[in-house]
C-alpha cells in the first residue's frame, strides 16, 4: 500500500452532533462546513443547485443536503437524525445533524447518545434562548464529553465582541446551573493546543465558543478577516483536534464484557462479546454478573486472531477455566469497582414516544445484552411523561441488573424501556447508581 | 485526564484504528442478531459491499460456521463474473443460499417487464415473498448511510411490516448502541451492518482483509454504449437500441447491480491500490456516478425503499 492510505487507516473519528432550530442557520452552518472541507460531491452539488433552481432559489440551498426525506424537503425543515460522513486529512468525522425544535427533542437525544461532541447554535441576534437551555440540558444529561457553542450570524451584529462575550457568559452561567455535566464527560477537553478558552479542566463550564458566520463563512472552515478581537480556534480547527476518547482512554475504566453470543466448539464455549470498556488480560479473574460467580481467562480471540490482552471497544471471544453455562445477557468484570448489582433502579430519562409513560406501566429494560421485566414506581413525582419530556424515575425490575453510574459509563449505565407489547422502543434512561432520587 | 497522561492502552501500543472500530462496531451487530433473532438470512448480491458482510459474518463466529443463509435477489441481468464468484463463495465456506428470482416472476406472469428494461425495482415482490416465505426474521443488507441521502435516515435495525414496508416517518429511535429487534410475526428487521462505512472505508477494509472481488470491479476491456451519461454493457438484457453505437473501453466498476442499471466508468485501474487511488481522488459519488434507478427523481431511493427495497 501506498504511504497516503497507511495515514488514511491510522486516523481517528470524531463522532458530533449539531443542534439548533432552521432559523439559526445549522443546515447552513452543516452545509458550510461540508462545502468549505470539500465533502460535497459534484454530483451532489448539481442535484441540490437543480432543485434550489427548480424552486426560484438564487443560491443552493445547502440544507438539501441533508433534509434527505420527502417530508422535511416539502416542509423545510429537518424531521429525523441525518448521519454524515466526511474525512479531513486529519480526522474523518461522523455528523448527526439533529433538528432542533422541542417536538424532536427524542431525535437529539439520539444524535446525541453516540456524541463525542455537540455543536449548540445561537442566533447572535437573539442570544440564549429557551431552546439553547434545551440543547444544552440535553447535552449535559446524555454527557456529551465536548460542548461548542457556536454563535452565528455573527455578520448580522457587525461582528461585535461585546455581544459575543454577553452570550458566552449566559450560556456559562445557565452551564453551570446544569451542574458540572456540560461538556465534563471526559474531564478536560481540548488538546492539540488550539487553546478553546473556556474549554478545559476549569471544572464548571466545559464548553468552548466560537463566533461564525455560517452564511459568509467566517470561522467555520477559514478563519474571520472580520474578527481580530477573537484569538481561539475556528470551529474545523477545534473539531479536528479535540481529544476523542478511542479505545485508550476507556480502556483504563474497569473491565466489562457483556456476553452477546456463544460460539460452541466442541467440548470449548466461546463468550463473544464486545469489550464496553476497560481490558482483558489471558490470566485474569472476572466476575460474572448477575450470579457473582468467578472464573479466570483461558484464552482470548480478537476475530480469529489469538491474543494475550484486548482492549475496550474490541469485538473479541473469551474461554473461561470452568466449563460452567453462562450466556447471552451475563456480563464479565474485572478489576475494584464492581457494577451496582440492583432491582430498584433510578435514573435520568427522556420519553420518545407519543404514547406517554405512566407509574405502573409494566416494561421491559434493555440494558447491555439484558432484557428483563420491570414495572415504573416513580416518575420524579410526576403521573406521567409526554414525548419529549426530559425527566426521572424508579424502576423495579424482575432480575437484578449490573448497572454503572451513567456519567461514569455511557455504555453500562444506560438503558432503553420497550413496549413488551408492541416492541416500541418507550424511554431512553440514564442511571444513577450512586445518587439516588 | 489531561494530556500528560497516558492511557494503559496507549502506553501499551495499543492503536485502534478506524477501520478495527468499524470492524468491531459490524461484528457486534452480527452477534445481536445471532443472540436475538431466529432465522436471520444475508443479502448477497455478490456486490463488494455484500461480500464485505460476509467476511465479517465468518469472522464474527470463528472459529465456528455462520448461523445464518445467505439470499440472492436475482434480476436475470447478471453478470456473469460475479455469478461464477457467488457459488464459488458458498462452496468454499460451505454455506446455504437462497435465490429469488425475478425471470421466474416474469415467466410465470406475475411481474411485467419495465418499458425501460431495467429490473432493479422488480426485486422488491421476489425478495419480500422470499421473506414471508421462509419466516425470515433479521434481513442483513449491505446499504451504507453514505451512500444516498434517503439511506442517510436509516437505522441499524429497521422495522418493516408484512409487505416489507419501510416507514421513515415512524422510525424507532436508535440510541447509543443498543438495537431493538422486537417485532410481531410477520413483520422482520433490516439489519445494516455497514451503516457507519464510507465507500472508501469499504475499499480500504478490502485492501487490509484481502478479501477477493469479482474482476468487474477492476480495469477491463468491455463492449459498452452510452445511455444516460453512463457506460452500459451491451447483453441479452436489451441493450443497445439502434440508435446507440457500441464501442470497447476499458471499464471498471463501482458498484455492481442489476446490468441494465449499473454504469461502468472508464478507468485504467487494475489493482486495488489503484483502485483506492481513484476513489479517494472522485468527485462523483459512486452511485450518483453509476446507478440510473436513483436518477429517476429526487426521492427514488425513499420511494422504492417504503416500497421494500434493500
Amino acid at each position: 500500500m501506498t504511504s497516503t492510505i497507511d495515514t488514511a487507516v491510522t486516523i481517528d473519528t470524531l463522532r458530533f452532533a449539531t443542534a439548533g432550530s432552521v432559523d439559526d442557520g445549522k443546515s447552513t452552518l452543516v452545509g458550510r462546513l461540508l462545502h468549505d472541507s470539500k465533502s460535497i460531491l459534484t454530483d451532489q452539488l448539481e442535484a441540490v443547485e437543480r432543485v434550489s433552481a427548480s424552486r426560484g432559489q438564487d443560491t443552493p440551498d445547502l440544507a438539501l443536503l441533508t433534509d434527505g426525506l420527502r417530508a422535511e424537503r416539502e416542509q423545510g425543515i429537518t424531521i429525523d437524525v441525518a448521519y454524515r460522513y466526511f474525512a479531513t486529512p486529519k480526522r474523518r468525522f461522523i455528523l448527526a445533524d439533529t433538528p432542533g425544535h422541542v417536538q424532536y427533542t427524542r431525535n437529539m437525544v439520539t444524535g446525541a447518545s453516540t456524541a463525542d461532541l455537540a455543536i449548540v447554535l445561537v442566533d447572535a441576534r437573539n442570544g440564549v434562548v429557551e431552546q439553547t437551555r434545551r440543547h444544552a440540558a440535553v447535552a449535559a444529561l446524555l454527557r456529551v464529553p465536548h460542548v461548542v457553542l457556536a454563535v452565528n450570524k455573527m455578520d448580522l451584529v457587525g461582528y461585535e465582541e461585546e455581544r459575543f462575550d454577553r452570550i458566552v457568559a449566559e450560556f456559562a452561567a445557565y452551564a453551570e446551573e446544569l451542574g458540572g455535566g456540560l461538556g465534563c464527560g471526559l474531564g478536560s477537553g481540548s488538546s492539540g493546543g488550539s487553546g478553546g478558552g473556556v474549554d478545559g479542566g476549569s471544572g464548571v463550564a466545559g464548553f468552548t465558543p466560537v463566533p461564525v458566520s455560517a452564511l459568509v463563512g467566517d470561522n467555520v472552515v477559514d478563519p474571520s478577516t472580520h474578527m481580530d478581537w477573537y484569538g481561539g480556534p475556528v470551529l474545523l480547527d477545534h473539531l479536528e483536534n479535540v481529544s476523542v476518547a478511542v479505545g485508550g482512554d476507556s480502556a483504563d475504566a474497569p473491565a466489562r464484557f457483556p456476553v452477546q453470543y456463544v460460539i460452541r466448539h466442541g467440548e470449548v464455549r466461546h463468550y463473544a462479546g464486545q469489550l464496553v470498556s476497560g481490558s482483558l488480560r489471558v490470566g485474569d479473574r472476572v466476575t460474572v454478573q448477575p450470579s457473582g460467580e468467578t472464573s479466570e481467562i483461558t484464552g482470548i480471540d480478537v476475530l480469529g486472531t489469538a491474543a494475550r490482552v484486548a482492549y475496550a471497544p474490541q469485538s473479541i471471544s473469551v474461554s473461561l477455566a470452568d466449563q460452567r453455562d453462562f450466556s447471552r445477557g451475563d456480563m464479565l468484570t474485572a478489576g475494584a469497582d464492581a457494577p451496582a448489582l440492583t432491582q430498584d433502579v433510578h435514573a435520568s430519562v427522556c420519553h420518545l414516544t407519543d404514547r406517554p409513560l405512566r407509574v405502573g406501566d409494566r416494561v421491559l429494560v434493555k440494558h447491555t445484552t439484558r432484557t428483563v421485566k420491570a414495572v415504573v414506581k416513580d416518575l420524579g413525582g410526576a403521573a406521567e411523561l409526554a414525548a419529549n419530556d426530559l425527566g426521572r424515575i424508579t424502576l423495579r425490575t424482575a432480575e437484578p441488573l449490573a448497572l454503572d453510574d451513567y456519567a461514569v459509563s455511557r455504555r453500562t449505565g444506560a438503558f432503553l424501556l420497550v413496549d413488551p407489547a408492541d416492541g416500541s422502543t418507550l424511554t431512553a434512561g440514564m442511571a444513577e447508581v450512586n445518587s439516588p432520587v | 485526564m489531561s494530556g500528560a497522561q497516558v492511557s494503559r492502552a496507549q502506553a501499551s501500543g495499543f492503536v485502534l484504528s478506524h477501520l478495527d472500530a468499524l470492524e468491531s462496531e459490524a461484528v457486534h451487530i452480527f452477534r445481536e442478531v445471532a443472540g436475538e433473532f431466529e432465522r436471520p438470512v444475508i443479502l448477497f448480491s455478490g456486490g463488494k459491499d455484500s461480500i464485505v458482510m460476509l467476511h465479517l459474518a465468518l469472522k464474527a463466529f470463528t472459529p465456528t460456521a455462520i448461523p445464518f443463509s445467505l439470499l440472492h435477489v436475482d434480476t436475470g441481468h447478471n453478470f456473469p463474473e460475479v455469478l461464477e464468484y457467488r457459488d464459488r463463495v458458498v462452496a468454499a465456506h460451505g454455506l446455504r443460499l437462497h435465490v429469488a428470482s425475478v425471470q421466474e416472476y416474469i415467466d410465470r406472469g406475475a411481474l411485467r417487464e419495465r418499458p425501460d428494461g431495467t429490473r432493479n425495482p422488480l426485486q422488491t415482490v421476489p425478495l419480500t415473498e422470499r421473506i414471508q416465505a421462509e419466516r425470515f426474521d433479521a434481513v442483513f443488507g449491505g446499504g451504507r448511510r453514505d451512500e444516498e441521502k434517503a439511506r442517510a435516515k436509516e437505522r441499524v435495525f429497521s422495522l418493516r411490516d408484512e409487505f416489507s414496508q419501510w416507514d421513515p416517518r415512524r422510525q424507532r429511535p436508535e440510541l447509543w448502541n443498543l438495537y431493538n429487534g422486537r417485532h410481531a410475526p410477520g413483520e422482520h428487521v433490516r439489519v445494516f451492518p455497514l451503516s457507519n462505512w464510507t465507500e472508501l472505508d469499504v475499499w480500504q477494509y478490502i485492501s487490509r482483509e484481502g478479501i477477493e472481488l469479482p474482476e468487474i470491479y477492476f480495469a477491463h476491456y468491455r463492449e459498452v454504449f452510452r445511455r444516460g451519461g453512463m457506460w452500459l454493457t451491451a447483453g441479452e438484457w436489451g441493450g443497445p437500441r439502434a440508435d446507440e453505437a457500441v464501442e470497447k473501453r476499458r471499464v471498471r466498476y463501482r458498484t455492481v447491480g442489476d446490468m441494465s442499471c449499473t454504469g461502468a466508468v472508464d478507468s485504467d485501474a487494475g489493482t486495488l491500490d489503484a483502485v483506492i487511488a481513484q476513489i479517494a481522488a472522485s468527485r462523483l459519488t459512486e452511485r450518483g456516478a453509476t446507478r440510473a434507478d436513483d436518477r429517476m427523481s429526487e426521492a427514488a431511493m425513499e420511494d422504492r425503499k417504503r416500497e421494500g427495497y434493500f
